[in-house]
């Protein structure tokens, strides 16, 4: 009997009532507000009222030019040479501060430089420390993404068996996910340790001595490193119970099928596992991606953005620059940058994807 | 083309016996069919053969080898399962192709024995398509073509035709039997359904609980059946069983008498029973009739009409039913008192242990 329960919609929308409410009020109101104010100067607290700004946020933080430097020349149009025969070049505060020939790149810093022909090219960022969490944050994105997906399979694999005791290989694997991230950062904190972290005392015991200790977090070339592989171990349990699922709706006579026909371990995989996960696949593949860059946590207790921001990350410049230096519009920006490059990389891997006929 | 023989085939799971030492001798080019009721053994049997079990003991010969310890592959056969088993991503084509494919066989050989397989199954214009674009009928015929691409010594078919509706199931008995005819390859085919098994088998195996009731010809077990499990599986209505005391034995007849029977005299020779025997006479629904000498009396309690037969389920004496399937569209309505005449000469006769007298 169908009761009033199952057919009335007003029931319906009441009983999703409270949670379309509490999405709407902290999910949905947020979003639009953040867009609203990427285009305007909205300070956290100000006396001054908020002013329409148009898309100056983005071009501050987006802005990029590249600038070739010419050698300078005396008046017969001979090249300027110093002591050692090298050619004389303006020095890069000449073109960026108050040159009004050059408009364009005033107030920007050099972000790298490479050498083209003969002459130094400087690539120009007006915010270099958010291009660095940028290209951090993909670099972060470009690893973890393949890395913990393929791990989580292995793992997803190796437990998907008939063993006695699997339930406790499964709940080993799978304990990191419960634990607060913060807590994991914590106690990362003191295994990456410089001096007596735990993994220097492995790596020297192991080597006899020979390793030499590393401040894991202190260095600029091993601080993101070090991030990306305790962040690969951190989630890649959960990664792993989404495969097993996938796993484990794929019909056992597919299995038994291949096994008469003589196919290999190898080439059971190849026919049978991996096309039964393509849809396993996909949903990792964004899932992870979308958690990938919404790095933050990790940074935060780990790092702080450092050394040299060499961890800086696009959503920890959010936080940063909404709360730490109270600008909610820049913050606000950043946030809607993540949005579409996060919403784009989606669109593209569904396409990648798809299921083609 | 192989001989497939069983010789005391056990499966035991920890410490229960699923599989209780089973004999079977199936000769080349046969078509053998286990039927059993869900939880015999028989798909357990199917599949041991196949080399997707262990067999716990025994001895399993294909051909001429003793195949216990080879891995499914090296035993020259090919098996279609209930849930067709073809792969999901790949076109029929890449189906059929499969083994081919990871033997890595040349694309020239390949493209002819898929033709082949194509060809006697007349599914050339689907080749192209994938799994999901096909029907039920269909994705059997693949499952079935994969099978003869690989040229086995035996086809092992566990329960082909159940996933199947009923119009359609009727079609493929007969495409499978036509198969059969046309390849002439050894066949193990496994099922619950009885229609199946007299229809396609050579050789029927009835299995229950793990042990063999009975192996022979269709019409062997239809008019012969070894016990009264055999009895009351094969054929549709079930057979009547029904309880009597022999009254007198000589060299021609036996006589029963029972409240449902009064008494009936059956023409045997020899019977092994003694006066004063407890036993059960089983008559078919279909060897009742309405004219003859001895009689059944009982009250209708139920009529089905499917036109070109009339199945009345009567309640006798003692409260036992008794189901009569009467030729044509008779006259008899709930209620009404009916006299129904058994064919003695094709009763058959049990001992309460179950056993038959012959």
């Amino acid at each position: 009997m169908a009761s009033k329960f199952t057919r009335s919609n007003r029931i319906g929308w009441l009983m999703a009532g409270p949670a379309a409410l509490l999405i709407a009020v902290f999910v949905v109101l947020p979003f639009i507000f953040a867009i609203g104010l990427s285009f305007t100067n909205q300070r956290l607290i100000s006396p001054n009222p908020t002013e329409f700004v148009g898309l100056a946020n983005y071009e501050q933080l987006l802005g990029i030019g590249m600038l070739t430097l010419e050698p300078e020349r005396d008046a017969s149009g001979a090249v300027l040479r110093d002591a050692d025969g090298a050619p004389k070049y303006p020095t890069l505060r000449s073109v960026t501060r108050n040159n009004p020939d050059l408009p364009q790149f005033a107030g920007m810093r050099e972000w790298f430089s490479f050498q083209l022909g003969e002459h130094p090219t400087y690539v120009l960022a007006r915010d270099v420390v958010f291009m660095k969490a940028i290209v951090n944050t993909f670099i972060f994105v470009l690893v973890v993404a393949p890395v913990q997906a393929g791990l989580a399979l292995v793992l997803a694999l190796l437990i998907n068996q008939r063993l006695r005791g699997i339930n406790l290989f499964r709940a080993i694997y799978f304990m990191p996910v419960v634990v607060s991230i913060v807590v994991v950062s914590l106690l990362w904190r003191f295994i990456y340790d410089g001096s007596s972290g735990l993994l220097n005392n492995l790596l020297g015991a192991l080597s006899f001595g020979a390793f030499p200790k590393i401040d894991w977090l202190g260095n600029p070339s091993t601080a993101l490193g070090a991030i990306i592989a305790m962040s690969i171990w951190q989630a890649v349990g959960f990664h792993m119970v989404i495969w097993l699922s996938g796993l484990q709706t794929i019909s056992p006579s597919l299995y038994e099928a291949a096994a008469i026909e003589g196919s290999s371990k190898w080439q059971v995989f190849r026919y049978v596992t991996w096309p039964g996960l393509r849809n396993t696949a996909v949903l990792i593949l964004i899932v992870i991606t979308m958690q990938a860059f919404a790095l933050f946590s990790q940074i935060d207790v780990m790092t702080g953005g450092g050394p040299l921001d060499s961890t800086q990350t696009i959503v920890f410049q959010a936080v940063e620059r909404g709360y730490g230096k109270q600008d909610i519009s820049g913050g606000s920006t950043i946030s809607v940058i993540l949005f579409v490059i996060v919403f784009s990389i989606s669109l593209i891997q569904r396409y990648l994807t798809r299921e083609k006929q | 083309m192989a001989r497939v023989s069983l010789d005391g085939i056990r499966k035991v799971y920890g410490s229960t016996e699923v599989i209780k030492g089973v004999d079977i001798d199936i000769a080349d080019g046969e078509f053998c069919v286990f039927v059993g009721p869900s939880g015999c053994g028989k798909s357990t049997l199917l599949r041991m053969i196949a080399g997707l079990e262990d067999i716990s003991g025994g001895t399993l010969t294909i051909g001429e080898r003793v195949v216990n310890d080879l891995p499914p592959k090296d035993r020259s056969i090919a098996m279609v399962f209930q849930s067709y088993a073809i792969f999901p991503h790949m076109t029929v084509r890449e189906n059929l192709a499969f083994g081919l494919t990871i033997a890595k066989a040349p694309k020239a050989e390949k493209d002819a024995k898929v033709a082949e397989a194509a060809r006697i199954l007349k599914m050339e214009h689907l080749l192209e398509r994938r799994p999901s674009q096909l029907s039920g009928g269909q994705r059997q015929r693949v499952a079935i073509g994969r099978a003869i691409v690989r040229h086995p010594g035996v086809f092992l078919f566990d329960e082909p035709l159940s996933n199947l509706d009923a119009a359609l199931r009727v079609d493929m008995r007969m495409e499978l039997a036509k198969l059969h005819a046309d390849l002439g390859a050894t066949m193990i085919y496994v099922t619950h359904d009885q229609v199946e098994a007299m229809t396609l088998a050579d050789k029927i195996v009835v299995l229950d609980a793990g042990v063999v009731q009975q192996i022979g010809s269709p019409l062997d077990l239809y008019h012969r059946p070894a016990n009264l499990f055999v009895a009351g599986f094969i054929g549709s209505p079930k057979m009547n069983l029904l309880e009597a005391r022999v009254e007198g034995v000589d060299a021609t007849s036996v006589k029963l008498a029972s409240a449902d029977l009064g008494t009936l005299v059956l023409p045997r020779a020899n019977a092994a029973v003694s006066r004063g025997d407890e036993v059960v006479v089983g008559l078919r629904p279909h060897h009742l009739g309405t004219s003859g000498s001895q009689q059944i009396g009982g009250k209708v309690k139920l009529v089905e009409r499917l036109g070109n037969e009339t199945l009345a389920a009567l309640t006798l004496a003692s409260g036992q039913q008794l189901i009569a399937a009467l030729p044509g569209d008779v006259d008899v309505s709930i209620g009404e008192d009916l006299r129904l005449a058994p064919q003695p000469e094709r009763a058959s006769l049990f001992l309460s242990s179950g056993a038959a007298v012959n």
